[in-house]
């Protein structure tokens, strides 16, 4: 057999002709997008070029220039109060998809269980496969998509090594606040769990301040901190993530890391670390602009009798479709081809959600309004032919 | 900024009802905001920003920038030679200064005669005008904010994770 039996194995999306009809249509507005609508500040791209015209094109250090890692680790000191050594503690990662890859690899021994609430983000269950561990999942549908604590105690067993916290949550939106995280901190670490918390939409947190897991009593010592510059700064495609956690392990991560990566391109880290130095304001702008859009979807789809609830970060929103009658699938394709609007099938994140959709409100205002004007006279259609 | 006046300047033609579901307040007391801004005066103007070099059949006109040093009177400063100044239709915008001069207008006319009309006939011969220095004005990249450009394509990929 040609191909590796634990690639054979690993589930492809299964949504995939979904997909490639989306990338061949028209006139399509599309809330199936996982990235900012916003181009990266533009003092951000300017530093990149800059860098270029300077001549920087070569590698740097395996765990990222150091400028950028002091530069990370005072941001997290000045808004967060939390100390990380930029020599030990810090790695720079191609994106928090590179971090999650390498935190798995790293931790994970045959056999080993990685608790993953869900739904969530697609590549956490294959990584944990591919890296000889076993993914178990934690349905929170029931919960308004919330890991309750006294559920999780349920799933504790000597086999689980760690958890993936996503927060706000790709795709639901859910977050949590300082008291709900303090409740899941404290059962982890009672069973000598560690916790990676994937927390890139962090700076996207809209009804009270983001926490980050490490921020919580003693809970540093436990965790891998992973964040990066795709979503708050707009930089998806610049391709810029970091974690932050106890120095074996990121040492042990960056043995992978340099094996297979070496560094993270100069470019972007360049640009990275002016956002660090001017891109907040932007940050800001961008939060209140995609708060406005939330208010407004929610309040839309629940007026179109799709029930929603509100999330309370990031730029997605989780509405069900279970009053309709169709399933994921047969929803989004004729959504898709009757009133050319793009939407993410729940099954995407797993066949326990069908029956839900995610939608993005990373698009204009404009693109937005005219979206559900669409999927108002598809549901229309729908209950006529009922 | 109120939220409301953030949301207008961005689109001025967001309905009450929309401002109102974004801010999560009642739409009677955004559209009740709104009113006293325009009554205020925080609110002046609704407008529309044209492209105008895409517009076939209209006559663009020209538009200059003039430097004017003046003399301060007593009393008023520089407020009453403004007004003067602002007052005729082929001015634009008016702004105070700092530096080598005093006012910089920006001036409006169907072609390049009209607008050296203005400034020969009308500026200059005041008679707190000390000189101006005309700068006429060939191309606009950006204007308020906005940048004049044909709408920029899509470069996002229609489905990501």
């Amino acid at each position: 057999m040609l191909i590796a039996k634990k690639v054979e194995k690993m589930q492809p999306s299964g949504i995939r002709a979904f997909f490639d009809l989306v990338l061949g249509m028209k006139d399509v507005i599309s809330l199936g997008v996982g990235e900012p609508d916003f181009v990266t500040p533009w003092q951000i791209r300017e530093a990149g070029i800059y860098s270029l015209e300077e001549g920087f094109t070569s590698y740097t250090s395996n765990k990222g220039l150091y400028k950028l890692r002091l530069g990370i680790v005072r941001y997290l000191k000045n808004r967060y109060g939390l100390v990380y050594c930029p020599d030990e503690e810090v790695l720079i990662t191609v994106g928090v998809s590179e971090g999650m890859d390498l935190a798995l690899r790293a931790l994970i021994n045959p056999g080993d269980k990685i608790l993953i609430p869900s739904p969530g983000y697609v590549s956490y269950g294959p990584i944990t496969e591919l890296s000889g561990g076993e993914p178990v999942y934690i349905d929170t549908k029931e919960d308004g998509f919330k890991l309750r604590p006294e559920k999780l105690k349920r799933f504790i067993d000597k086999k689980v090594k760690a958890i993936i916290l996503n927060y706000p949550n790709n795709p639901t939106g859910v977050s949590y606040n300082k008291e709900e995280l303090s409740r899941i901190k404290r059962i982890l670490f009672g069973h000598n769990i560690l916790c990676i918390s994937d927390e890139i939409y962090g700076d996207l947190t809209y009804d009270y301040e983001h926490t980050p897991f490490p921020t919580l009593g003693n809970a540093k010592a436990h965790t891998l901190y992973l964040n990066g510059f795709s979503k708050s700064y707009a930089m998806t495609g610049w391709r810029v993530g970091y974690v932050c956690g106890p120095k074996e392990i990121i040492a042990a991560m960056t043995k992978i890391h340099q094996y297979t990566i070496m560094c993270v391109p100069i470019t972007s880290q360049m640009a990275a670390c002016e956002a660090l130095q001017t891109g907040r304001v932007a940050v800001e702008e961008m939060k209140r602009e995609y708060k406005r859009r939330r208010e407004f979807i929610v309040d839309k789809l629940n007026a179109l009798g799709l029930d929603c609830h509100k999330p309370q970060g990031a730029f997605y929103v989780f509405p069900s479709i279970k009053k309709t009658g169709l399933n994921s699938l047969e929803f989004a394709q004729k959504l898709l081809k009757e009133e050319k609007v793009a939407v993410v099938p729940g099954t995407a994140f797993g066949n326990q959600f069908d029956g839900y959709l995610r939608m993005s409100y990373a698009t204009s205002f404009d693109n937005l309004k005219e979206a559900l004007t669409r999927i108002g006279n598809f549901l229309k259609t729908i209950r006529r032919k009922k | 900024m109120d939220e409301i006046l953030e949301v207008l300047e961005k689109d001025a033609r967001t309905t009450a009802e929309d401002i109102a579901k974004i801010l999560r307040k009642k739409t009677q007391n955004i559209s009740a905001a709104i009113k006293k801004y325009e009554k205020d005066g925080v609110i002046l103007k609704y407008k529309t920003i044209i492209n105008k070099e895409l517009v076939r059949d209209t006559d663009t006109g020209v538009r200059a920038l003039i430097e004017v040093n003046i003399t301060p009177q007593k009393d008023v400063g520089f407020d009453r030679i403004a007004e003067r100044i602002y007052s005729f239709p082929e001015v634009a915008s008016c702004y105070l200064i700092s530096g080598t001069y005093d006012l910089l207008l920006i001036v409006e006319g169907k072609d390049l005669h009209t607008v050296s009309r203005f400034v020969s006939e009308k500026l200059s011969p005041m008679e707190n005008v000390k000189g101006t220095v005309t700068h006429f004005l060939l191309k606009k990249y950006k204007e308020d904010g906005v940048i004049l450009k044909h709408k920029e394509e899509n470069k996002r990929i229609a489905i990501s994770y």
